[in-house]
């Protein structure tokens, strides 16, 4: 393909109507998504919390999550007189877009993404931590004390837990030897024992925590820290706005979890790969959403179970447990390679 | 160079942990304390003013809604106060039915500030399994007096009535299965006494259920464990009372050192913490609705096996009873009186204090012999300890500021009056 014109050869034409289709399929499933994790939290811990929850709008509730979208689209935003105008609206799109953008080189099923480039890993890893700039503008833009207490909190808090999340990668990546998530999940399917949660459990661990940690969520919700400072960063947002945020951490609570469950847990590839059982061993898109979803549900169920981690004991854990933790098993793991251990360091 | 300068919040009265209406102005240095200023009066209604232009009777439900969590020991003290001026001492059973209501009450307490307290460290859960059983305590409260918080149940004499024989039980309705509503009623079957029996029985294991969420969590103990420490000597010297001064390891407690209604008959324990930090007086609390509902069990025994009068027979201070005002002259006449002009007490002054769920809850009366009290100063346990706020937060961070409110256990309605 060349760029010498603008002119478009059909076959071009083709492709980029099939990306934008793509896009706009894969957009509008994380919307959804993000509007049924929405009440399957309130339902979960709901029910944990010996709560009924959400059961009014729709059977069982199910119309909810669009009854509190069209409340919020249908709210005033108000912008304090106080905030820097340009940088408080655009910091949630500042937050938003990464979290959509990061899909683009998700592969949901064998051959299936949007965009299968080759250095998927290294994009993601960019991706998820600009959202950071979002919090801290928001925080700063709002003028508030509570909303700068919430964006310093954020950014100490997600650049820490970057780093252990970054070497937790590093360990797939050695194992792996590759930054194409396609072939990342590809050695992972022969068989339930290619997957790399197996030979780097602590960096499984390591990496899901902190994915709770980058995704601000409970026990490491202390930019939102309910009690102590009200909302962080967003005390100042309402409306659409609002919602913006909201979107923005449903979906990166999604796209961690979905991360976990394609570098960790074999991806797209089934369970029971390898044994002859049809269509149980076949791989699909239906067992990414599947791993997702157990993820998923142990980020309501830590929400419904522990108190809040104070702010310097999350540095504390990051740095003092998590870095140290990643490094001796990134070691480990480098021997490990020099003598091929097992069916994950044979080349 | 230009002055560095720190940081101050406006912490509250609209904040999800000012639990009401608190309001702190706080300086911080990054996340750590300088100084904490705790502002009062949000929530002042003048309690104190109010009794001076009523009869006596007439303020007990206002004493209801100085604590609003525990409700019924405020009236006590109020209640004993009078009784102390009058010369007069409610009939045993009474007694019993104060000491029964006080430990349930005691039992709300807790709940709720354990609820609030773990919600505000962030624990959500708890909050919701807590007021569950609180529920049951509500009901209780509504079947003795008929209204689920403020009950106006004990008066100077005696108590309002005597304990149903009956239950309220839940009705059938669409949105409850029919299994549902028989494990709902299940324990209601009986009279008051029997659901408290099975409350009894059942909460315990509760307490379990909150301590096996709570009390080993690593999470927990790292943000109770040496957070707002006071050592038994600052804690005399601020006046804490209640469990804030038994966490630090002071054995002071009203029921075993001025025993008032019929404790002194009655078998519990005093826990007493080690290191007056906020777990300490979690664990405190904790033991304490234990003992509560020792004391619950021993008070159900007796109530079961004694029944008699609730209240006192003397009509110049009790209403006498609907069915004789019927045919007695003399009767309505009291009645009359009563409910116009109260009754009168003697000159003189006394201060009667209850051993509250937040501590030394006391009342000072001062009569002058009119039919309402010359004077009534209000003791709240609250009070001296959001006094030591300042104290206990300085050098914590933002996140131990609300455990320590958390774990000072703050009513407005009590500070504020």
């Amino acid at each position: 393909m060349t760029f010498d014109g603008i002119v478009l050869s059909p076959e071009d034409l083709r492709a980029v109507v099939r990306t934008v289709g793509a896009v706009v399929l894969t957009t509008v499933g994380v919307i959804l998504s993000v509007a049924y994790l929405t009440y399957a939290e309130r339902k979960i811990i709901g029910y944990m919390q010996a709560r009924l929850g959400p059961n009014r709008v729709g059977r069982w509730g199910l119309l909810q999550p669009f009854a509190d979208v069209f409340k919020l689209l249908s709210k005033e935003p108000v912008i304090p007189d106080a905030a820097s105008r340009a940088v408080f609206v655009g910091a949630p799109l500042l937050v938003l877009t990464p979290a959509l953008a990061a899909w683009a080189v998700i592969p949901f099923a064998p051959h299936t993404a949007i965009a299968p480039i080759n250095a998927g890993l290294l994009y993601l890893l960019a991706l998820t931590s600009l959202g950071v700039y979002g919090v801290i503008l928001a925080g700063w833009a709002s003028n508030s004390r509570y909303a700068l207490l919430g964006a310093m909190r954020s950014a100490a808090q997600i650049v820490s837990y970057e780093i252990a999340m970054g070497f937790a990668l590093v360990g797939v990546l050695m194992a792996a030897g590759t930054l194409d998530l396609g072939h990342l999940v590809a050695r992972q399917a022969p068989n339930i024992l290619h997957w790399y949660v197996i030979p780097l459990l602590p960096l499984f661990f390591v990496y899901f925590i902190s994915a709770v940690a980058e995704t601000n969520r409970a026990p490491f919700d202390v930019v939102e820290g309910e009690s102590e400072i009200v909302a962080g960063f967003h005390v100042e947002y309402s409306g659409v706005m609002f919602a913006m945020f909201f979107l923005a951490e449903y979906a990166n609570m999604i796209l961690v979890s979905t991360l976990a469950a394609t570098l960790f847990l074999g991806g797209w590839a089934s369970p029971f790969a390898g044994l002859p059982w049809g269509l149980l061993a076949a791989p699909g898109f239906f067992w990414l959403a599947l791993k997702v979803m157990i993820l998923l549900f142990c980020f309501l169920w830590f929400r419904a179970t522990f108190p809040r981690f104070r702010y310097d004991q999350i540095m504390r854990l990051g740095w003092k447990v998590f870095v140290p933790l990643t490094i001796v098993w990134i070691s480990l793991e480098g021997v490990a390679l020099w003598y091929r251990v097992g069916p994950w360091f044979a080349r | 160079m230009p002055e560095l300068q720190n940081f101050t919040m406006n912490f509250g009265p609209q904040h999800p942990a000012a639990h009401g209406v608190l309001r702190l102005v706080v300086e911080v240095d990054g996340e750590v304390i300088r100084k904490a200023d705790p502002h009062i009066g949000l929530l002042h209604r003048g309690t104190e003013k109010l009794a001076e232009s009523k009869p006596f009777n007439q303020s007990i439900g206002y004493m209801d809604r100085l604590d609003y969590v525990s409700m019924m020991c405020n009236e006590h003290a109020y209640v004993l106060a009078i009784e102390r001026l009058l010369g007069i001492t409610a009939p045993p059973r009474a007694q019993y039915i104060r000491v029964l209501f006080d430990e349930l009450t005691r039992i709300t307490n807790h709940l709720l500030w354990l609820g609030s307290h773990a919600l505000d460290i962030g624990a959500m859960s708890v909050f919701l399994y807590c007021f569950r059983e609180r529920e049951d305590i509500m009901d209780m409260y509504e079947a003795v007096s008929g209204a689920r918080m403020h009950a106006t149940y004990y008066r100077p004499g005696g108590v309002h009535r005597d304990l149903p024989d009956t239950m309220p039980r839940y009705e059938p309705s669409r949105f409850r299965s029919r299994r549902e509503l028989k494990r709902l009623n299940a324990a209601r079957e009986g009279s008051l006494l029997d659901f408290i029996a099975a409350f009894a029985d059942r909460f315990p294991s509760c307490v379990d259920e909150y301590e096996e969420l709570l009390t080993d969590n690593r999470i927990w103990k790292q943000r109770t464990v040496g957070i707002g420490v006071v050592d038994p000597e600052t804690a005399l010297a601020y006046g804490f009372t209640g469990p804030m001064l038994r966490g630090s390891g002071v054995a002071w407690d009203l029921r075993k050192t001025q025993p008032y209604e019929v404790y002194a008959d009655l078998d519990f324990e005093i826990p007493v913490g080690r290191h007056g930090d906020c777990y300490d007086r979690y664990l405190v609390r904790m033991a304490e609705m234990r003992q509560s509902v020792r004391l619950v069990r021993q008070c159900v025994d007796w109530l079961r096996a004694h029944p008699g009068p609730v209240h006192l027979d003397d009509y110049k201070i009790v209403p006498p009873p609907r069915a004789v005002m019927k045919h007695d002259m003399e009767a309505l006449i009291h009645h009359f009186k009563l409910f116009s002009e109260g009754y009168s007490v003697p000159e003189g002054e006394t201060y009667a204090a209850v051993e509250h769920p937040k501590g030394e809850f006391g009342i000072y009366l001062v009569s002058d012999g009119a039919n309402k009290p010359y004077r009534l100063r209000i003791r709240a346990p609250g009070f001296a300890h959001l006094a030591a706020l300042d104290m206990m937060v300085c050098g914590h961070m933002i996140a131990d500021l609300v455990a320590v409110i958390g774990t000072q256990d703050i009513v407005f309605g009590e500070i504020d009056r």
